[in-house]
């Protein structure tokens, strides 16, 4: 792990296990809305050993970071150019699921040439959000973080997963999800980062602006942010000649739980081929 | 709604952890009786052994059939997943011995299974860590046995042998405010009468002997976690658990609560405790004990059924004393019974046949369709006499500590019709009487 001031607050990133080498390429991993960066664990943990560097961060305000949490994607894009400020790093791939697929497109727009390669798992642009889910993330956050995993779960069979084989994929959103909404007692952290997506309006514009190729990360039966609503965002980026690559997995919005190999699989193969 | 993305408890008993075999469309949940599985190559089994990569490498360590079972049980308790091992006492040592070592200390309820009070109160005091016992219901007690060095409490929902009811919500409460999980066994409840996770319990376990596989054909231990007590915290606050919040130098140096949030005791659990103590399950037991998840909602739902039928039989005889259930007003934990466990108390209890050893033993001799053994949650009906069996060499004053008499008769409950039940009863009530004159 590391712990460096970001914009003057205590800033936790799990690195894989392995001590952060100025020499490999690094990758920046962004969680989406009531997660940390424990939903990358396969992912990070891997390509921490076969050469990279990885900074899975819990956002500013969510489980170990100190910092006010992001109100707007814009908010969290500027927040990850000081992340790597911070951690001396002048060039990284950034790579975000749902919410955090968000803020890394913007934070790629906003960085250019210091972005190698931009991820986007479970994105969607626009990203709305219900009325109702948004006001049920003030009102009786437990209801809706289960509606969330209703919407995100594909199976009752998951593969060994995070917690090795026997992992309840759902169980453990749950739990995390509760954990991260009680680790901020003076912001709702879910109606927060709800909000946020839903008011994005530049990912059609941020997606024009990126000077690296992107991989679109999908899943198929994904009910939070289903593959259909990428693909406005997947044809802006061809229209405007970036070098687009698109997977799809075959589960819901729990990519990295559900589908970890295939997932890994298709962000080692994105990050060395390019 | 209940749906697929949303199922209920009886679907989620039938289908969490299965699918469809992907290479031979095997309906059933197969059997992997395989000691170990083949490595794709020399990087894939780094990867699994340094966690990159999740998958199955021996079956002490992990196995597809048991995963189906590790997920189903943590489908059915609302937690974050599960292990399996080779009894319900494998399953309390892995949680103590994952949780803390020499110099420990844990609160424990008194009323106990009598291979658990063994456990703590002889066995891990010999390997350094203490146990102190309180009555369930005694709050202020639970409160007052926590010492510096506590790092656990643990209780059994319903508590053997009187069917104490425990508290958990108030229980959990005292715990988390001393800085520690609370473990609950959760044997005789099972999760369709009560899932103490939702309740504010951190850890659960059962003997799957009992009511889960509910056959008497198997013997086997499962831990659930529900992935709600924060270890690091804990440890930041008061240098405890550095088993799960520290780096360990026995797996990679690897701090298991930065690698999973929710998740560090079943990383440690698995890693450390099957590796290292190896108390596993056979995949042929985690299959059977499937099966019996399958019915599970099926076979509660008549054991609580019978057995109301079987206590309002024995309260109404004149041959006998008390009848220990919670169904009856008389009971002390009737009305936390009715708020905590509203589907039942479950079909494990006691009473007293007013007489002596001697008459006692009359009673279980004459039993037909009760069987006279030591186990409890079978299908069939069963019955011990404490007094002459578990309990032998105990005297009055220490069978009465234990809430037990020279009458006192344990009942389990099983899925016959309940007027055989109440014919059997009444037959060996007689007989008891007879051993009396």
């Amino acid at each position: 792990m590391m712990e460096l001031l970001v914009n003057g607050a205590p800033t936790y990133f799990y690195t894989g296990g392995k001590a952060f080498d100025a020499a490999k390429p690094t990758v920046v991993f962004i969680h989406g809305v009531l997660n940390d960066h424990s939903v990358w664990i396969l992912q990070t943990r891997y390509l921490a050993h076969h050469g990279f560097n990885v900074l899975a961060v819990d956002l500013p305000g969510h489980c170990r970071s100190g910092g006010e949490a992001p109100s707007s994607v814009e908010e969290a894009a500027d927040f990850i150019g000081a992340l790597l400020d911070a951690a001396g790093v002048a060039k990284a791939a950034l790579v975000g699921h749902s919410w955090g697929s968000l803020i890394a497109l913007e934070a790629a727009a906003r960085l250019k040439e210091r972005v190698s390669h931009l991820v986007l798992v479970g994105t969607a642009f626009p990203m709305r959000v219900s009325q109702m889910l948004l006001d049920a993330s003030q009102a009786d956050p437990i209801k809706a973080l289960t509606m969330v995993n209703v919407f995100s779960r594909s199976t009752l069979a998951p593969p060994p997963s995070a917690l090795g084989p026997g992992t309840w994929v759902f169980g453990c959103s749950m739990a995390l999800g509760k954990r991260v909404l009680a680790s901020n007692t003076a912001v709702n952290v879910f109606y927060r980062g709800f909000k946020a997506c839903d008011s994005y309006a530049n990912g059609d514009t941020a997606i024009t602006q990126i000077t690296c190729p992107v991989l679109f990360l999908l899943g198929a039966q994904d009910q939070m942010t289903q593959a259909k609503a990428a693909q406005p965002l997947i044809a802006a980026a061809r229209s405007s000649g970036k070098a687009v690559s698109v997977t799809t997995v075959p589960v819901g919005h729990h990519q990295m739980n559900e589908a970890p190999e295939e997932t890994l699989f298709a962000m080692r193969d994105f990050l060395n081929k390019n | 709604m209940p749906g697929y993305a949303d199922p209920g408890f009886d679907t989620l008993a039938l289908h969490a952890g299965a699918a469809p075999d992907p290479t031979t469309g095997a309906r059933a949940v197969p059997i992997h009786l395989t000691t170990s599985f083949v490595f794709e190559s020399s990087e894939h089994a780094a990867s699994l052994f340094n966690l990159e990569r999740a998958g199955h490498v021996y079956s002490r360590i992990s196995n597809p059939t048991n995963a189906v079972l590790e997920q189903r049980i943590s489908a059915l308790e609302g937690g974050i997943g599960a292990i399996s091992v080779a009894s319900g006492q494998a399953a309390l040592h892995l949680s103590v011995a994952t949780l803390m070592g020499a110099g420990s200390h844990i609160v424990a309820s008194t009323a106990l299974y009598g291979g658990s009070q063994n456990l703590l109160h002889y066995t891990m005091r010999r390997f350094g860590i203490d146990t102190t016992f309180v009555q369930p219901g005694d709050i202020d007690g639970w409160r007052a046995a926590v010492r510096p060095n506590t790092k656990l409490f643990f209780g059994e929902t319903v508590g053997n042998p009187g069917l104490d009811v425990l508290d958990i919500p108030v229980v959990s409460q005292i715990a988390h405010e001393a800085g520690v999980p609370l473990l609950v066994d959760s044997t005789l409840t099972s999760p369709w009468l009560m899932k103490p996770l939702e309740l504010g319990a951190d850890l659960v376990y059962h003997s799957a002997t009992k009511f889960l596989s509910g056959h008497g054909t198997v013997i086997g231990g499962l831990v659930v976690d529900g992935g709600s007590f924060d270890w690091a915290a804990a440890h930041a606050a008061t240098g405890k658990f550095a088993e799960l919040a520290a780096p360990y130098d026995g797996f990679h140096a690897m701090n298991f609560s930065e690698e999973s949030t929710v998740g560090a005791f079943l990383l440690r659990a698995r890693r450390e405790g099957l590796r290292d103590f190896g108390a596993c399950m056979s995949p042929h037991s985690a299959w059977l004990i499937l099966q019996g998840i399958e019915t599970l909602s099926l076979r509660m739902e008549r054991h609580m059924h019978n057995t109301a039928k079987v206590v309002e039989f024995l309260a109404s005889q004149p041959m006998v004393g008390r009848v220990g259930h919670p169904l009856l007003e008389s009971h002390p934990s009737h009305a936390l019974a009715k708020k905590l466990l509203p589907k039942g108390a479950g079909s494990v209890f006691s009473f007293d046949i007013k007489g002596t050893r001697k008459q006692g033993q009359a009673f279980v001799e004459t039993l037909k369709v009760f069987s006279h053994l030591a186990n409890v949650g079978d299908c069939r009906s069963l019955v011990i006499h404490p007094a002459s069996t578990t309990h032998f060499r105990m005297d009055d004053e220490a069978l009465a500590k234990g809430g037990i008499t020279q009458g006192t008769i344990r009942l389990s409950i099983g899925l016959e019709d309940s007027a055989d039940l109440m014919d059997d009863l009444k037959r060996a009530l007689k007989a008891a009487e007879k051993a009396g004159a």
